[in-house]
């Protein structure tokens, strides 16, 4: 066990300082010049998201003199998003993909994160180098000839076409971060179910899968993301808004009224689409760190 | 997951032989299911692109097609458009993940000091990082849109120059406006990856630097600095990866106009626009050769580090 795991694993769950000593020292002084970087780093974050509603918010003149506040908001550009015909199926296609292609990765890969964590193994260490060097592969090196394949045998412009090149790229990203969540469940009580006479599946099925299920949890999130992000595959393998994911559509957006600045309903859009993942953040943020430093730092 | 981790140990020694082998069958079959898809979808391809890129198609009769061997490479790689895609890639990389790493390790220290409010910065901070890239382009691009645009509006305010400037359409500002939306949306990681880090460093360290009359900014260079070094070039390996494969943001921002176009970028634009499928086979093989290359004199350079990690790991 990693004393970085180890370490994230005992401090993550409370927000408490290292050390008391650590702690006087930061609660009783923190030095005013580190408060105005804190504020610094919180503008930083929040003011493009400020900025990207108060755009959504704004038409015609108000839009195109970029008032600081908008003294005239209207909810105008939304409306247009939610009934363009285009955008709805986009949504659509980007949760049937996200869904499915989370589910069937976290599937695939509590087995194989199963077997590297646990079992023992030929070769274990090469297979883990060749499962992590698949995610830093160039999008474009897949996706150029898949192109040329799926129009070949009818898979182009097609969401399963979508659908099983992401899984290539989800599946690494939720083998490594299944792997370490598996290494810290306690060996202890495998043994006593293999004392009792069950075999490895058994023990996997009815002992680490329910204890895992944070784990799970966890990297289905990050699955989630990593897929419902995804831009140069779902650009390259389609061409019809019936097949498009969300961030496609919004690239091609090009407003639908003709006399209004298409920025504020491209702005709406991205609003739209930005709401639940900022919920998502707000609920699972512990989850999302652990997920993400836990493949990060074993990878 | 709060459960301590205790000392892992061997499995029992009963059942002896053929227990191990029945293991090693079962993880070769919970294995195999990723493995071979992540083949088929993978690797098959990018041998298939091989065989593309040897081939010039006809943009006009579907399914003709004739061998030219290295022809493609030849003319993708005395083509201006590669080079300076290949720079403007390298540039982008450059500029961003030097930016986020110096970024992500000072939020790790903020992030590392116990103050009231602290939980609320790492959420704050934690939010970018979810956005969707096409959405973290746009919002950037709202920020410096002429006329309407937050830093446009605030530097023609000041009379500072860049406020008359449409930022999207000229080379240079182009570029700053992309790096900005990627260290935005990335940094996060970057932070949290090196503050894994940050946490382990122990706080006796600290206090003996402390009894040694060293100052804060003698120990953050000769103690926290070297420590953190493992963790800095995980992350900078991360963000490099990914920043060589930049496509979203040029492709919302500029189309690849104004010198930002990406080696992903020109690869796509000669397969889908310009059908070329031979060349575009030829430049994403490229791309995909350089990333590899890259990150194989990454994992040279800072083997040394990786090595430590691995072996605390043990």
């Amino acid at each position: 066990m990693s004393t970085l795991t180890a370490e994230r694993t005992t401090a993550a769950p409370a927000d408490r300082p290292r050390a008391p000593k650590r702690r006087l020292r930061g609660e009783a002084k923190l030095h005013p010049l580190v408060w105005v970087f804190v504020l610094a780093v919180m503008g930083f974050s929040l003011i493009p998201f400020y900025w990207l509603v108060n755009t959504s918010l704004k038409k015609g003149a108000s839009l195109s003199q970029g008032e600081l506040f908008p003294s005239q908001p209207t909810f105008e550009n939304y409306l247009v998003v939610f009934q363009n015909a285009e955008f709805l199926l986009a949504l659509r296609n980007s949760v049937i993909i996200a869904v499915v292609t989370t589910t069937v990765a976290l599937v695939f890969a509590s087995f194989a994160a199963y077997a590297l964590a646990r079992l023992k193994m030929r070769r274990k260490a090469m297979i883990l180098t060749l499962i992590l060097s698949v995610t830093t592969f160039p999008a474009i090196a897949i996706a150029a000839p898949l192109f040329s394949i799926w129009r070949e045998i009818g898979l182009y412009d097609m969401l399963l076409g979508l659908i099983i090149p992401k899984l290539t790229f989800a599946l690494p990203l939720a083998i490594y971060t299944l792997t370490s969540f598996f290494k810290e469940i306690p060996r202890e009580l495998e043994e006593s179910a293999y004392m009792d006479g069950a075999t490895p599946f058994t023990t996997f099925r009815k002992v680490i899968l329910p204890l895992a299920v944070p784990g799970l949890a966890t990297t289905a999130i990050l699955v989630f993301i990593s897929v419902w992000n995804e831009f140069l595959l779902a650009v390259t393998l389609t061409t019809s808004p019936e097949a498009r994911p969300v961030p496609v559509a919004i690239a091609f957006f090009s407003g639908t009224s003709e006399f209004d600045q298409p920025l504020g309903t491209i702005s709406a859009a991205s609003v739209i689409i930005t709401v639940p993942l900022v919920i998502l953040v707000l609920v699972c943020q512990k989850r999302i760190v652990s997920g993400m430093t836990a493949g990060a730092v074993k990878g | 997951m709060a459960t301590k981790t205790l000392a892992p140990r061997r499995g029992p020694v009963r059942g002896g032989n053929g227990r191990d082998q029945a293991e090693r069958r079962l993880a070769v079959r919970m294995t195999a299911p990723s493995l071979v898809l992540m083949a088929l979808v993978a690797a098959v391809p990018i041998g298939y692109a091989a065989w593309l890129s040897l081939n010039q198609y006809s943009v006009r009769t579907a399914g003709l097609s004739r061998f030219v061997g290295l022809e493609n490479y030849v003319t993708a790689l005395s083509s201006p458009e590669w080079w300076a895609s290949f720079g403007q890639t390298f540039l982008f990389a450059g500029l961003s993940v030097s930016l986020e790493l110096v970024l992500g390790t000072a939020m790790a220290l903020l992030l590392n000091l116990a103050f009231r409010g602290r939980a609320l910065l790492r959420t704050v901070v934690l939010l970018p990082y979810a956005i969707v890239t096409v959405v973290s382009a746009i919002t950037w691009q709202t920020m410096f849109q002429p006329n309407m645009g937050l830093v446009t509006n605030v530097l023609s305010a000041l009379g500072l120059p860049g406020g008359d400037v449409v930022w999207l359409g000229e080379h240079g500002y182009a570029m700053t406006v992309i790096v900005l939306a990627d260290v935005w949306k990335t940094t996060p990681f970057a932070a949290l990856i090196i503050l894994a880090g940050l946490q382990v460093i122990s706080a006796e360290t600290y206090e003996a630097a402390e009894l040694d009359g060293a100052s804060k900014w003698q120990a953050f260079v000769h103690i926290t600095l070297p420590l953190l070094r493992p963790a800095i070039v995980l992350a900078a390996i991360f963000r490099t990866m990914d920043a060589l494969r930049v496509f979203d943001l040029p492709f919302v921002l500029t189309r690849g106009a104004n010198g930002t176009e990406s080696m992903s970028m020109l690869a796509y634009t000669q397969l889908r626009e310009n059908r070329l499928v031979g060349e575009g086979s030829a430049l994403s093989l490229l791309t995909f050769l350089t990333v590899m290359v890259v990150s194989v004199v990454y994992i040279r350079f800072a083997g040394g580090n990786i090595r430590e990690v691995a072996k605390e790991e043990q």
